[in-house]
């Protein structure tokens, strides 16, 4: 995962999906989520993907977060071959470079805000003081200061869904793969996290890939990738807006 | 990483106490079980092999008869012994310390208006020496009084406290059968044997004196040997075998028709019985202990089971196999050793109570209690390494959907 090397060579993109398929089960009760789907997105992109439930679009964003790997086709990050990698290899790709918003927030029950949004610091090896802090900052800054110590059994959905964020985002990832972050949200509020990830990718050059239903939040995205059954519509608009 | 683990673990013990005290509760039992039998079976070891060194060190008992195991022999058919077999002894058989012949009865102990049934035991000074005796107060017998037959005797503490309560016994004059004895010494108190006999519970005459005075005959009942530091008291016990066959005239062929025992044989015996015992207890606590530890893997299948999700979380954030894997052990472990650390302290509290009720001496023996440690901490590793797999090979995606 060394850019200055990558770059130079012919893969100029970050993320490059070839021929992708993604089954569910086997022989008649097989399910093409994904069916040959092909596309790249370089270092420092916001890219929205859009499409009906149902489309695969969870299906891409686990294997382009690493959580899963392609039944078929390959899907490259910065070169490497994530295919090919073992369990923990992914996991340290997702530990060291990834950050992940779950569309169901995944956080851990029974456990503060803090904590959470601390959990993957903590397998980074971050020492503890600097944990609060950047657990802090990261609260802070989805406009949760002042709820640290609530567990999501005591935040609302839209409070779980800004943990969720936070906690994606404490450790400053390259990639932020983020599975309709606002869904649980009001439209002001949305609008303010839809600032706060542009920012990240304006700022920290983050790149980040956003599944989301909503026109008005897909705006704030440089490019859209729109899902259909499994495969990309290229008939809808994919091209760069404002770059 | 370790420390985090270990907090973690602790944290998800503490949120569920009435599951987790549940879950070491056979721990708890099986550490407790083998620690209060090892324990209490050493105080019995440890008190058997005190009270046979108390009945005297390198001590062999020569008597009429085949002994025990002997068939057909009764030992009233052998010829009694005579106190001349006792310094035939003494004069042919090398490396002895003491020789005491000796006889017993029983007699009623009359001072004053306290009257008391004891056993009398006529023999000599040396009695003391092979028998570990020491004098709590006044003297033993001197040559005279033993050669004489005179009319002295010592009292054993059982005695002394019956007859005399609180007052000083020695040069007072006390009555065995209807004869006058004054009391030259008193005996240090010996207890309780293991077998429940006290000890103390005699009066010690000159060996003349009980033929003539109370038995009416000139028998010796037995020959209490002691051999020398360091003399092996197998040769000691062949020697005697020897002489005693010639001086009976024993053809060759035929049977001893008197025994030798040997008292460390015993001791020996004793122990050993007392130890398999234990040995045995304890591994049927063993098998509690091992109850136990299917007792903490059940429990964390379950909580695996029941903590899919977060695992799942864990995993998708970046932990590795070897982490989750950690964790769920280093929860176990913190469980059995938990479990083990009350099993220990319940374990000692009993071996304490029940050694006082046997009356055995408790003995702390921090072996045990270590090896119950690590054995308790050994069961979280093996009972727990399962659960704990399960847990890190879990697929994310599939432990996300869970539920
Ligand atoms: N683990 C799985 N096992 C079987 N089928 C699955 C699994 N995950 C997804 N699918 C199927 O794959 C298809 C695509 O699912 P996916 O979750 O990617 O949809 P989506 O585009 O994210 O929809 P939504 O907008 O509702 O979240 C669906 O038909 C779904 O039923
Ligand atoms: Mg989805």
């Amino acid at each position: 995962m060394n850019t200055q090397n990558h770059s130079k060579d012919s893969h100029h993109s970050l993320i490059t999906i070839n021929g992708v398929t993604r089954v569910y089960g086997q022989g008649s009760a097989a399910m093409y989520a994904l069916r040959g789907v092909d596309f790249s997105i370089h270092t420092g992109e916001f890219v929205a993907v859009m499409g009906p439930s149902g489309s695969g679009k969870s299906t891409c964003m686990n294997i382009l977060g690493c959580l899963d790997t392609p039944t078929d086709g390959e899907y490259l990050l910065e070169g490497v071959n994530v295919g090919k990698l073992s369990r923990d290899q992914r996991a340290l790709l997702r530990r060291n470079y990834l950050g992940f918003v779950f569309q169901g927030f995944n956080l851990l029950n029974r456990t503060s805000a803090l904590e959470n949004v601390e959990l993957p610091l903590i397998y980074r090896g971050t020492p503890i003081a600097e944990r609060r802090i950047r657990a802090k900052e990261a609260l802070a800054s989805v406009g949760l200061e002042g709820w640290e110590a609530h567990t999501p059994g005591e935040l609302s959905g839209g409070q779980q869904q800004r943990v969720a964020i936070a906690r994606a985002i404490v450790t400053h990832p390259r990639v932020l793969l983020a599975d309709e972050p606002t869904g649980n949200l009001d439209t002001a509020r949305s609008r303010e996290i839809m600032e706060l990830l542009t920012s990240f990718n304006r700022e920290r050059n983050i790149t980040i890939i956003m599944v989301t239903h909503e026109a008005e939040m897909a705006a704030y995205a440089g490019r859209r990738i729109h899902f259909i059954d499994g495969v990309i519509d290229n008939g809808q608009d994919t091209e760069r807006k404002n770059a | 990483m370790i420390w985090e683990t270990f907090l973690l673990a602790e944290r998800e013990i503490r949120r569920n106490v009435l599951r987790s005290s549940l879950t070491i509760l056979g721990i708890v039992i099986g550490v407790a079980a083998v620690i209060t039998m090892v324990t209490l079976g050493g105080g019995a070891t440890a008190q058997v092999a005190a009270d046979i060194s108390s009945l005297g060190s390198n001590m062999l008992q020569v008597r009429p008869g085949q002994g025990f195991h002997g068939p057909g022999g009764t030992r009233s058919a052998a010829p009694r012994f005579k106190v001349d077999d006792a310094e035939a002894i003494d004069r042919n058989v090398s490396g002895l310390a003491a020789v005491a012949p000796m006889s017993s009865g029983t007699a009623q102990a009359i001072y004053g208006n306290e009257n008391w049934s004891t056993s009398v035991t006529g023999s000599t000074d040396a009695f003391l020496q092979v028998r570990n005796w020491s004098l709590a107060e006044g003297r033993g017998f001197t040559g005279g009084e033993i050669r004489a037959g005179k009319n002295v005797c010592i009292l054993g503490a059982t005695v002394r406290t019956e007859l005399f309560g609180g007052q000083d016994p020695v040069n007072a004059s006390i009555r065995l059968q209807k004869l006058s004895f004054q009391v030259i010494g008193v005996l240090d108190s010996k207890g309780q044997s293991s077998f429940g006999h006290d000890q103390d519970d005699f009066v010690l005459i000159p060996l003349r004196t009980f033929q003539r005075r109370i038995a009416g005959n000139t028998d010796v009942s037995s020959i209490y040997v002691s051999a020398k530091d360091g003399v092996s008291t197998e040769k000691v016990k062949a020697d005697i075998e020897t002489l005693m066959r010639e001086r009976r005239r024993i053809s060759v062929g035929d049977d001893d028709d008197f025994n030798v025992r040997d008292m460390k044989e015993i001791m020996v015996a004793l122990t050993s019985s007392t130890r398999v015992l234990t040995a045995l207890l304890a591994a049927v606590a063993a098998v509690s202990l091992l109850v136990g530890g299917i007792g903490i893997m059940n429990i964390m299948l379950v909580s695996v089971t029941e903590r899919t999700r977060e695992i799942g979380t864990r995993l998708a954030i970046g932990a590795l196999e070897r982490e989750v894997l950690q964790q769920f052990l280093v929860e176990a472990v913190v469980l059995s050793c938990f479990g083990g650390i009350i099993g220990i302290i319940l374990g000692l509290g009993a071996a304490a109570v029940g050694a006082d009720m046997l009356r055995v001496p408790f003995l702390f023996n921090l072996k045990i209690v270590v090896i119950a440690f690590l054995f308790s901490a050994a069961v979280g590793v093996v009972f727990g390494y399962f659960p704990a797999r399960k847990a890190a090979r879990l697929d994310p995606i599939e432990a996300l959907r869970h539920e």
